[in-house]
């Protein structure tokens, strides 16, 4: 799917009307039926309900006093920038994503690369090994580490502890429950190594021995052949990355509970957002803040699209 | 050619060079998963370690017992006691004093009571090996861990089912057949995967209220009936490799489009059908977020992921309950991963690079 992000192009938003023949339209009307599920799941849970969003923020929709809805006006988004809450919260997710971002690209980058080394020994295995926390249930995954970073019992601590450094109380710092995050992440990673490897195992070989002739030494062929040619993974995994991190809250909701522990530190966006919609059945303020988020979200991709024609390489263009 | 008894020879440290350079790479890359692992490691032995070992700091690593023997009908901890040879005995304590103790030898106790002099509160004590596999037995009762599996196998395979179908005809429809827009459509399809799933999350919610389906397992499963963009992309792709000239062969037989489905795509599509199946089955087994929001109230109908939750907030101070309970949690994913890696990762890379 990394590649169909090319395809956003205008010349595909071209809506050609076209006479059908007969038998044309017969293959369309079939085609239509197929499609049906779909086009309809888009309406019912894409479209309306990004619509009713709107709506929704634009009153002061309440499930405990459901008979009592009024139109707010602009009271909901008067009141969103008024919130320090907001602030907090807001503050809280950017934060993270300037560290776990650009690490959570580099991350299947790396892996990959090793993995790929042609000297390497039982890759499968390897591979097969790497990639298996990815399917290990969020809750699972979260327990394990508050195990393994228990300040006192915790083997992260013990390891540090061998070689005569006090570990920190990993996830009830304000300091250290970042990075303490940011290493439950790292198990996340399995998709974008299976994709990140298949496509360098698809890059042409002509490429490397062309380099190899020209004299490129192992690193200059990974920063000229191998990267460029991964750009369109990069891009996807940023692009879905960005917005999947806005609405991270799942892993500190469970490690931390929904009041941002410690300190305010895992207030993040995501957290409030439930918390207002599905704790407090404020459905207005909820909607307000997906907008807002949603709103965001669209910027954000704007941008990363914008920058896309400067880095990313589509090979397929080309031929 | 008798390279091996020239060891200084070119031609064998040209050979060796790769082997040596693939072994070593090889080592680094297995630490490194070892230690990317690791949690696992800990998970294991902290859910079959006793109660008693997990707030004593001194404590082993590997489940333990504190060591004891059994003298003239009492039960006697054992301690590492140094002796002034340098020596370091296992043995038994009688009789504790500030300044010196009575210990005994369990393997010599006809030899009487040793006199000891010096702070018994300095000695360590003796561990032995004793995992505690009654570990998961509590941990299975205490989650209703049955319960837990037959609500989550329910939702999980329905799911699929809706999954199944509903991509296959759809990724049928964009693979197969000129419609006026397909390349509209398709985006569209495309781009919700970067819809936040935040936006539309409120209004369903209400919906769902309003016509009763909160606490019920339909929020879960219904949805999936709808097609997934994912899913959609990886059927489309397969279907795509399988040539064309087969269902027009069987069109001018004069079988139908939906005839053609089910004897020409769908029986070459087997390995796509079974990762979406799995993929979906997998989804639902560890999703948190749906449950959380439609079945935290209702315990008789939760899945495993919110069970393990709601067990583990309880358990807060018994880390060797919430391991246990964590890998009763992870063990079918990982089981069904291993035996179907092979076209479960093949399926992962289809989905993200287009061939």
């Amino acid at each position: 799917m990394s590649t169909m992000f090319s395809e956003f192009t205008l010349k595909n938003l071209k809506f050609t009307r076209e006479k059908l023949s007969k038998l044309a339209r017969r293959e369309a009307n079939w085609g239509l039926v197929f499609l049906s599920p779909w086009i309809i799941g888009f309406f019912l849970w894409k479209f309306l309900p990004m619509v009713a969003s709107l709506v929704f923020s634009l009153t002061s929709f309440n499930l405990l006093h459901r008979e009592d809805i009024q139109w707010a006006g602009l009271e909901n988004y008067q009141h969103f920038f008024s919130d320090p809450l907001v602030g907090v919260a807001v503050k809280v997710s950017l934060t993270f994503a300037l560290i776990a971002l650009p690490i959570g690209i580099i991350q299947p980058i790396l892996m990959a690369a090793l993995l790929n080394q042609k000297n390497l020994k039982m890759k499968r295995i390897l591979i097969t090994l790497f990639y298996m926390p990815k399917i290990v249930p969020l809750v699972s995954a979260v327990y394990i580490w508050q195990g393994v970073l228990n300040a006192r019992t915790g083997w992260v601590n013990i390891a540090l502890e061998s070689i005569g450094i006090p570990g920190p109380d990993w996830i009830n710092t304000v300091t250290w429950i970042y990075p303490a995050l940011v290493m439950i992440g790292l198990w996340g990673v399995g998709d974008m190594l299976l994709y990140t490897l298949a496509t360098i195992q698809g890059i042409p070989t002509e490429l490397y021995e062309a380099a190899r002739v020209d004299g490129a030494g192992s690193f200059a062929t990974f920063r000229h052949i191998t990267i460029p040619m991964i750009t369109p993974i990069i891009f996807y995994n940023m692009v879905l990355s960005s917005i999947g991190i806005l609405m991270y809250f799942l892993v500190p909701f469970v490690l931390k509970g929904p009041n941002g522990d410690p300190g305010n530190a895992t207030w993040f966006y995501g957290m409030y957002l439930y918390k207002e919609a599905f704790a407090y059945s404020d459905m207005g303020m909820g909607a307000t803040m997906a907008w807002m988020l949603f709103l965001f979200a669209i910027l954000v991709t704007v941008i990363l699209f914008s920058t896309q024609k400067y880095w990313v390489y589509y090979a397929a263009e080309e031929a | 050619m008798t390279v091996g008894t020239k060891p200084t020879s070119p031609t064998l440290s040209k050979r060796l060079r790769p082997i040596i350079a693939g072994a070593s790479l090889t080592l680094f890359t297995l630490l490194f998963l070892m230690t990317y692992l690791s949690p696992f490691g800990y998970m294991t032995v902290t859910a079959i370690k006793d109660r008693s070992m997990i707030a004593d700091p001194d404590a082993p690593i590997l489940p333990s017992r504190e060591a004891t023997f059994t003298y003239d009908g009492q039960e006697m901890a054992i301690y590492l006691v140094p002796t002034e040879d340098g020596d370091f005995n296992e043995w038994a304590m009688l009789k504790k004093g500030r300044e010196e103790s009575t210990f005994i030898d369990p393997n010599n106790p006809e030899a009487g009571p040793i006199e000891w002099v010096g702070r018994w509160r300095t000695l360590d004590r003796v561990w032995s090996i004793s995992p505690v596999w009654e570990n998961f037995s509590e941990a299975w009762t205490g989650l209703n861990m049955t319960r837990l599996l037959r609500n989550t196998i329910v939702i999980a395979v329905a799911g699929s089912i809706g999954t199944l179908i509903s991509c296959t005809v759809v990724a049928y429809g964009f693979s197969r057949f000129r419609i006026p827009g397909k390349n509209l459509l398709f985006m569209a399809l495309i781009s919700t995967i970067i819809l936040p799933e935040f936006v539309t999350i409120v209004p369903t919610y209400v919906v769902f209220e309003r016509i009763g389906w909160i606490g019920t397992w339909l929020p879960l499963i219904v949805p999936h009936f709808f097609a997934n963009a994912y899913n959609v992309f990886l059927l489309r792709q397969f279907f795509m490799t399988i040539p064309r000239e087969l269902d027009e062969a069987a069109m001018i037989d004069g079988a139908s489009p939906i005839r053609v489905l089910f004897s020409v795509i769908l029986p070459q599509s087997i390995p796509a059908l079974v990762a979406v199946g799995m993929f979906h089955f997998m989804f639902a087994w560890n999703d948190f977020f749906a449950p959380l929001l439609y079945l935290s109230t209702e315990r008789e109908l939760q899945p495993i992921s919110i069970g393990i939750q709601l067990y583990n907030a309880r358990f807060f101070a018994q880390p060797h309950m919430i391991q246990a309970s964590s890998l009763l949690g992870l063990l079918v994913p990982v089981i069904i991963f291993f035996l179907a890696q092979r076209v479960f990762m093949q399926g992962i890379v289809f989905t993200g690079v287009e061939k």
